[in-house]
């Protein structure tokens, strides 16, 4: 296990390698700047995304899920949308952004496991309502936004816009040092939750009796994986099939129950897929796709495999 | 008494979307035989209501009969990737053949949504059959699949834009000449009803209609090539209706039992009801504008929907 880690460890330095220097023209500290931001943002969007999947696998105990058909994306738009149209584009402007950037990303991940938890009651397996609700939450947040949207001041809707539309090809980058204080914080927490996860693992039944309080635990992941997923969500846009590809991989890599390692191989893998893509997006076809779309189908593809060839085990 | 109920609900409605736009209208007029109050109910008002009870009533029973087929209460057109494989097929039309006819886009779009809905069934069998969520939660997967393709597809020929604006579901656009389309949906109704009996007797699952002397195969080819037909029509003329064919087919079931024959037009009219309401407050929120009609579903259909779970779950 060390040695594929390890082996991880030095691919993704190479992909760093290849990324920084390849095709910069000379203008070598120009390139640097540019890239190096968008690979900061690669390395948080990694941990965010493989932790909060991981963390929320073990403890629905289905592999199948990912955070971001949860609609927490969408509640993040949602949630700036009536900032600005309850305050003001231009009174927010005036104001301190950053403040602003982690009261949205605060509230966000508040509601947001606000929401999840009445869903996901410990009596019984709700997971199936969980689901449902999440996915409804996403239409509707999203419809909520277009109708205040659309009501909106065609001039602060102009800022709304350029604030909201992070995707991997516009990256904000101007919280980006904040979103990596959240994104680290958060991620420390689900370091120190290992040991709890490992026994998670093995259900919440044996977790009780092992003497885990499972509620307040469960609450505890809630929160840590909104916040997660809100705060990635906020830097590159909504990246909903990223965690469950790289969980997919990661188990095929590692095949362990020990979380300690699953995060690591599991962000390590998402960095070198991030990274990876975006250079033959940006070298190979000359941005004529999008990450995103790469993401989109490979996760899907993913889904269906792995959905066969459970059927053929079993 | 319920039933009649929901019957006149629908047809005050109906009446309503008549009289209230931006051009005034009144009764009076009509009467006196004022030549321009007799256009605008002619040329606009009466083809938008004509269309929103079309569109509504078989956008909400495709969904009640693919809930009966699929065995799934949470399941509709747009939850097994037949309006992204629409999509796609509309995308195709737009691509290579650029001039062509709305018949022909409809029947392409057509064609790929039952294509679609095809593959989609032949995964759905590997699915494991204890766990009611994995159906939808797949479909919204092969759904992404689909729309990663379109996406690619629209983001190198950028017609995202394009896409994006007429998936939009809008009624502001049609008039006179516009909108006849969707009169071919109607021969839908009298199929559909045709086999009711079939079709909730195939929802008691396959082995059971089986034993019971259905041809469930051809049964479930024929209803889906429908729904895949009729849906393809309404999203190429209106565009998007989110949650239509969930909330209304489960409310209906709430309130008025399974039996899909009994019940047959009482979800249509809830289901016309239901959009006329999403497109009256769609013209009158900031009138003299208008928004369009699926933001005003999504938002009316979403609450409704997460209210009914809550609601379970209270209970």
């Amino acid at each position: 296990m060390k040695v594929k880690v390890g082996s991880l460890f030095l691919l993704s330095l190479c992909a760093v390698i290849a990324y920084l220097t390849y095709n910069t023209y000379g203008n070598w500290s120009f390139a640097f700047a540019l890239r190096g931001r968008r690979l900061l943002a690669f390395g948080l969007v990694a941990i965010a995304s493989s932790f909060s999947t991981f963390t929320l696998q073990t403890m629905t105990q289905n592999r199948y899920l990912t955070p971001g058909i949860l609609g927490l994306d969408q509640l993040y738009v949602l949630i700036q949308t009536v900032s600005f149209f309850f305050v003001g584009g231009i009174q927010l402007l005036s104001q301190e952004t950053t403040t602003m950037f982690l009261l949205s990303i605060l509230a966000t991940a508040l509601l947001g496991s606000l929401l999840i938890g009445f869903f996901y009651q410990n009596k019984g397996h709700h997971l199936f309502l969980l689901l449902m609700a999440g996915m409804i939450c996403g239409t509707m947040f999203s419809s909520y936004s277009t109708f205040l949207q659309v009501l909106m001041d065609p001039n602060e809707y102009d800022m709304l816009q350029g604030r909201l539309f992070a995707s991997f090809n516009h990256i904000h980058t101007q919280h980006l040092l904040w979103a990596a204080g959240i994104i680290l914080l958060g991620s420390l927490c689900l370091v120190f939750l290992i040991p709890e996860l490992n026994v998670l693992h093995l259900g919440s039944r044996q977790s009780v009796s092992l003497g885990i309080p499972v509620p307040f635990v469960h609450r505890l992941l809630l929160f840590l994986i909104a916040l997660l997923t809100g705060t990635a969500s906020a830097l590159v846009g909504p990246t909903v099939f990223l965690g469950f590809v790289v969980v997919t991989i990661t188990y095929q890599v590692i095949p362990t129950f020990r979380h300690g390692w699953l995060f690591l191989g599991g962000t390590l893998i998402a960095f070198l897929l991030l990274v990876f893509g975006q250079f033959f997006v940006e070298q190979v076809f000359g941005w004529t796709i999008t990450v995103n779309t790469v993401i989109q189908f490979l996760g899907g593809l993913f889904f269906i495999s792995k959905l066969i060839l459970e059927r053929k085990k079993g | 008494m319920k039933r009649i109920s929901v019957f006149l609900l629908f047809c005050i409605l109906m009446i309503t979307s008549l009289f209230v736009g931006t051009h005034e209208l009144s009764i009076a007029g009509l009467l006196a035989g004022v030549p321009e109050a007799w256009m605008v109910l002619v040329k606009i008002r009466l083809p938008r209501t004509i269309s929103l009870v079309i569109a509504g009533s078989i956008v909400s029973l495709c969904g009640k009969v693919m809930q009966h087929l699929l065995q799934n209460k949470f399941v509709a057109a747009e939850a097994v990737g037949l309006s992204d494989s629409a999509r796609l097929g509309i995308l195709m039309v737009m691509l290579f053949l650029p001039n062509g006819s709305v018949l022909l886009r409809t029947a392409v779009a057509a064609l790929f949504a039952y294509l679609g809905v095809l593959l989609f069934l032949s995964i759905s069998r590997l699915l494991p059959k204890d766990n009611p969520m994995m159906l939808p939660l797949a479909g919204v997967m092969f759904g992404n699949i689909i729309g990663a393709v379109s996406g690619f597809l629209a983001y190198r020929y950028q017609l995202v834009q394009n896409v994006s604006s007429w998936l939009q579901g809008n009624f502001a656009t049609i008039t006179v000449g516009q909108y006849e389309w969707l009169y071919l949906v109607i021969p839908v109704f009298f199929l559909l009803y045709f086999v009711t009996y079939e079709i909730t007797i195939a929802g008691l699952g396959e082995d059971v209609a089986r034993s019971l002397g259905i041809n469930y195969g051809f049964l479930r080819m024929f209803v889906l090539g429908l729904v895949a037909f009729a849906s393809s029509i309404v999203l190429l003329m209106v565009g998007q209706l989110p949650f239509l064919g969930i909330v209304v087919p489960n409310m209906i079931g709430i309130f008025f039992g399974d039996h899909l024959k009994n019940n047959l037009w009482l979800t249509c009219f809830a289901g016309s009801s239901f959009l006329l309401i999403c497109d009256l407050l769609a013209r009158t929120v900031i009138a003299p504008y208008e928004m369009p009609v699926s933001v005003i579903a999504g938002m009316i259909g979403g609450s409704l929907f997460l209210g009914l779970l809550f609601w379970r779950q209270i209970r």
